[in-house]
């Protein structure tokens, strides 16, 4: 009984000693002020140096938080019990959010740096004339291969997966629209369709593709194709510019037969308290130094057309992650198909998981 | 029970801690690499530690964990282990066997169910999400496990020796001070420990009912997968670890030199 | 009478939790389990539990749980069973749990590291022969890393039943003849079987919803009952169909308890 009250002591002082440096720590940190701007971000998707220079420069403290899914982030948005004031979604989520009127309309006024962005990022169907999101980053999915472990061959085309050379020796993505798009796509088919023939005939394909198929991962996909455990990849263009960076033997293409163009764009979510700070973040972010600074460090493709006047040529100049125009003519950007439809894309993804056993 | 252990014993205690320990030993290693990941060794650095001591944010987060951590331990352990006397107290088996998977309800669900409910719960009861929330949560999913632990001590003691406290006079309160907790002691440190090890490790639950600035370091770290563990993590891991190792060294040798020597210390 | 009123006072803290985090989740769980992915009221979530997708699922959550319980106990069983005999237990137990302490994402990259193409494991096999073999992503890795991560929960209750256990019994069965094997089988494998109890019930019943080890390790070779969970509840935001795997496995959670319960009265 004895050795249990000490312990019990031991740990009530401890904890009590905690948590005064906590508090101590945070209002030292201005946590516990006045003029706070909370920011919901991906992990490691910004140059916290940037942050610094945004709170000398307002005077604004900023409070940053991560999730690792636009599905988790929506979840915890949605219920509420949170203040976020600023969010970075992807534009599938962006997209159900507007529809259920959990983003709060941007005041254009009060952005004036929005002109820096290419036109051609801005005014798309997920979010009509940018009323609720100003574009991040951007990239492109596509695969990622070793020139090395493959003796040289190039890959150009999804269909180009299926062959058996390759056996055993491709990654793909723990993600159905990803998957099941690159199913799509490699029959032709949009990859936003939602015809049930269709979706069984990808996937179908897709269960041919088995015997080439190492592991389905989820990020540490990057990690382990920078480190050669497998020649083939389905990755999105800005994991693939950093281990290419790593591997010098890693290569990147947007499959020949279409791919998705993806975004995550910037939004102030209902729940936000402090939407004056969350504008001037925002209008902080889209200035091009703040921008070119901000995409050498987190080395995915910024929007900022004005940007990338300060950024190195070689980066700028790959077409590879700075596609053409006549290029991303061709890509899709995911459409929200519904739950119904991304249920069924999800039970087919599953069964298809499944068949590899 | 001081048998000297045979030396094929003695081998197979020692593999089984190397594997225990590979992986740590792995990360504290690469904690030290130049290189920026956990696969070439290019060069020894400090670098990774220096990061961290600049970090304010993640040091906060660490000792928010830490708090967390040790007080739903604790209260976990308090709750748990009244539990327990509940389950052996309740006379029929029926009752018995129900309190029972209720219990174990939280041990099987997936964290992610327990997230999502928790987090629909406060949000009807209107707390807010942040460290309350949190606390609550640990507390509720570390109960389930420190049940488990004491109640086979608690069913394991003979009823013999509360009647024979009960005929020298003993109050209740008396035998459960002096009788049934030392009993059970062994149960409640296996208990509290566990639920310290529930606690650290829980991303899920967490990550549903924080907000608000609030974070714990699994949180952080699962937050960090997506773009890749910078090897400040690593750092971290391994300083925290080599304090917990340390910490725990130092208070088994406290507690044994405490122990009078003789009166049953060892078996 | 005050006795009974004081008790009944003192056992509050554990009802309340039972009503509020156990029951209550339940209870939205089952609500959650009969609406479809449009909110209409329907079964049809449970007729799709009844197709081979789930039900193959169900199966192979099963088996690899099963698998995992059983690897873990034969190697915890004798580890508990030399650490009573070791100098220093208590220390060495602990040792044996600080590791568990460390973040699990971060072990697991390290197991990444250490079983890929080019880690530690296959430089081994090279030098003694065998050369490089594929470790990642197959059942070998995944079992191992789960069994890695629950072995100090089942190796705690079993050195605390083994701790208990009088060696005068033991001496007694050897006195009376009886060989090695014997006097486990008959002497102290039953009477530690309630410590082996819990050390199953808090390995099984987890080790059939996970599912950040199966992408990590097994790269979603296998799919357990916990992946399509948090498919359901993140992804796909049908917490109808997540919620029904849920009431599944809260279900099965029952009947493995009514199974392993206890069915004679306590010593």
């Amino acid at each position: 009984m004895k050795k249990l009250v000490q312990l019990f002591m031991a740990i009530v002082i401890v904890s009590a000693a905690l948590l005064a440096i906590i508090s101590s720590l945070n209002s030292s940190e201005g946590y516990s002020g006045g003029n706070t701007l909370t920011i919901y971000n991906w992990g490691d998707y910004i140059d916290e140096e940037l942050l610094s220079q945004f709170e000398e420069q307002t005077g604004i403290k900023v409070i940053y938080a991560t999730f690792d899914s636009n599905e988790a982030m929506l979840t915890k948005i949605k219920q509420g019990g949170t203040t976020y004031d600023v969010a970075v979604p992807s534009e599938y989520t962006i997209d159900q959010m507007r529809k259920e009127h959990l983003l709060i309309p941007l005041d254009h006024s009060k952005l004036p740096n929005m002109k820096y962005i290419d036109e051609r990022f801005m005014d798309l169907p997920f979010d009509p004339e940018n009323k609720y999101s100003i574009p991040y980053f951007w990239g492109t999915v596509g695969i990622v291969y070793n020139t090395s472990m493959l003796d040289g061959k190039r890959i150009t085309s999804w269909a180009d997966l299926w062959d058996e050379d390759l056996s055993n020796q491709i990654l793909l993505i723990d993600g159905a629209r990803e998957v099941m798009g690159m199913g799509l796509n490699s029959l032709s088919y949009s990859l936003n369709d939602t015809n049930e023939a269709h979706l069984q005939e990808a996937k179908e394909k897709l269960d041919t593709l088995t015997p080439n198929i190492k592991a389905i991962v989820g990020d540490e996909s990057k990690m382990l194709l920078a480190n050669e455990e497998a020649a083939v990849g389905l990755a999105w263009s800005g994991d693939a510019s950093e281990i290419m960076y790593e591997n010098e033997n890693l290569d990147y293409v947007v499959p020949k037969e279409g791919s998705n163009l993806w975004f995550d764009n910037m939004v102030i979510p209902k729940t936000a308290k402090n939407v004056e700070a969350a504008h001037q973040f925002i209008n902080f972010m889209l200035d091009p130094k703040v921008a070119a600074q901000n995409t050498e460090y987190v080395s995915y493709s910024t929007p900022n057309k004005e940007a990338l006047k300060y950024l190195p040529e070689e980066i700028v100049k790959d077409e590879r992650f700075y596609p053409s125009p006549a290029l991303t003519e061709k890509l899709e950007v995911y459409e929200n198909l519904g739950k119904q439809n991304l249920a069924r894309y999800n039970e087919l993804f599953l069964e298809f998981k499944m068949h590899r056993k | 029970m001081r048998e000297n252990l045979s030396p094929g014993s003695k081998l197979l205690l020692v593999v089984i801690f190397l594997i225990l320990y590979a992986p740590i030993f792995y990360l504290i290693f690469y904690s030290f690499n130049s290189g920026g990941n956990m696969t070439n060794f290019e060069g020894f650095t400090l670098d990774w530690y220096r990061e961290l001591f600049h970090d304010t944010r993640l040091l906060i987060i660490v000792l928010n964990t830490l708090v967390i951590a040790l007080l739903s331990a604790l209260i976990s352990t308090i709750i748990g282990v009244i539990g327990a006397l509940v389950i052996r107290d309740l006379r029929s088996r029926q009752a018995k066997n129900t309190i029972l998977s209720l219990n174990n309800v939280l041990i099987v669900s997936p964290d992610v169910i327990i997230g999502a409910s928790f987090l629909i719960l406060f949000t009807m009861a209107g707390i807010k999400l942040g460290f309350y929330s949190v606390l609550l949560s640990h507390i509720a999913f570390s109960i389930p496990i420190v049940v488990l632990m004491v109640l086979p001590k608690l069913q394991e003691m003979s009823p013999t020796l509360i009647d024979a406290a009960r005929d020298l006079g003993a109050s209740r309160f008396d035998v459960l001070r002096k009788v049934i907790l030392p009993y059970i002691t062994p149960g409640i440190f296996a208990g509290f420990f566990m639920a310290l090890t529930y606690s650290l490790d829980d991303f899920a639950v967490t990550f549903f009912v924080t907000g608000n600035g609030f974070s714990t370091l699994s949180v952080e770290i699962y937050s960090l997968a997506r773009q890749g563990i910078s090897l400040n993590i690593n750092a971290l891991s391994a300083l925290l670890f080599v304090f917990t190792l340390v910490l725990v060294i130092v208070y088994y040798f406290i507690t044994q030199r405490n122990k009078p020597s003789g009166m049953g210390g060892k078996r | 009478m005050q006795n009974k009123f004081t008790r009944n006072l003192f056992f509050i803290p554990y009802a309340l939790w039972i009503a509020l985090f156990v029951i209550a989740p339940l209870l939205l769980i089952l609500y959650y389990s009969f609406f479809d992915i449009e909110g209409n009221f329907s079964l049809i979530n449970y007729q799709k539990f009844f197709t081979p997708v789930y039900l193959k699922m169900t199966l192979s959550s099963f088996w690899y749980a099963f698998l995992i319980t059983l690897i873990s106990l034969l190697v915890a069983y004798p580890t508990a069973y030399l650490l009573t005999k070791t100098k220093h237990k208590q220390l060495w137990l602990l040792l044996i749990i600080v590791p568990s302490w460390i973040n699990l994402l971060l072990k697991a990259y390290a197991f990444i590291g250490i079983f890929g193409t080019y880690g530690v494991a296959n430089s081994f096999l090279e030098v003694i022969g065998i050369g490089t073999q594929q470790i990642l992503f197959t059942d070998f890795s995944f079992i191992f890393v789960s069994v890695y991560i629950f072995i100090p929960f089942m190796i705690l209750p079993i050195f605390n039943a083994l701790d208990e256990l009088n060696p005068a019994l033991v001496y007694a069965a050897k006195d009376l003849g009886a060989s090695s094997w014997v006097t486990f089988r008959r002497v102290i494998f039953p009477l530690t079987i309630d410590g082996v109890k819990s050390g199953c019930q808090v390995v099984f019943i987890p080790a059939l919803s996970l599912f950040m080890l199966t992408r990590l390790i097994a790269g979603n070779r296998v799919i357990t009952l916990g992946t399509a969970i948090e498919q359901h509840f993140l992804v796909t935001q049908d917490w109808g169909m997540g919620s029904t795997i849920a009431v599944f496995l809260v279900i099965i959670m029952f009947l493995i308890m009514l199974v392993t319960g206890k069915r004679k009265r306590g010593v």
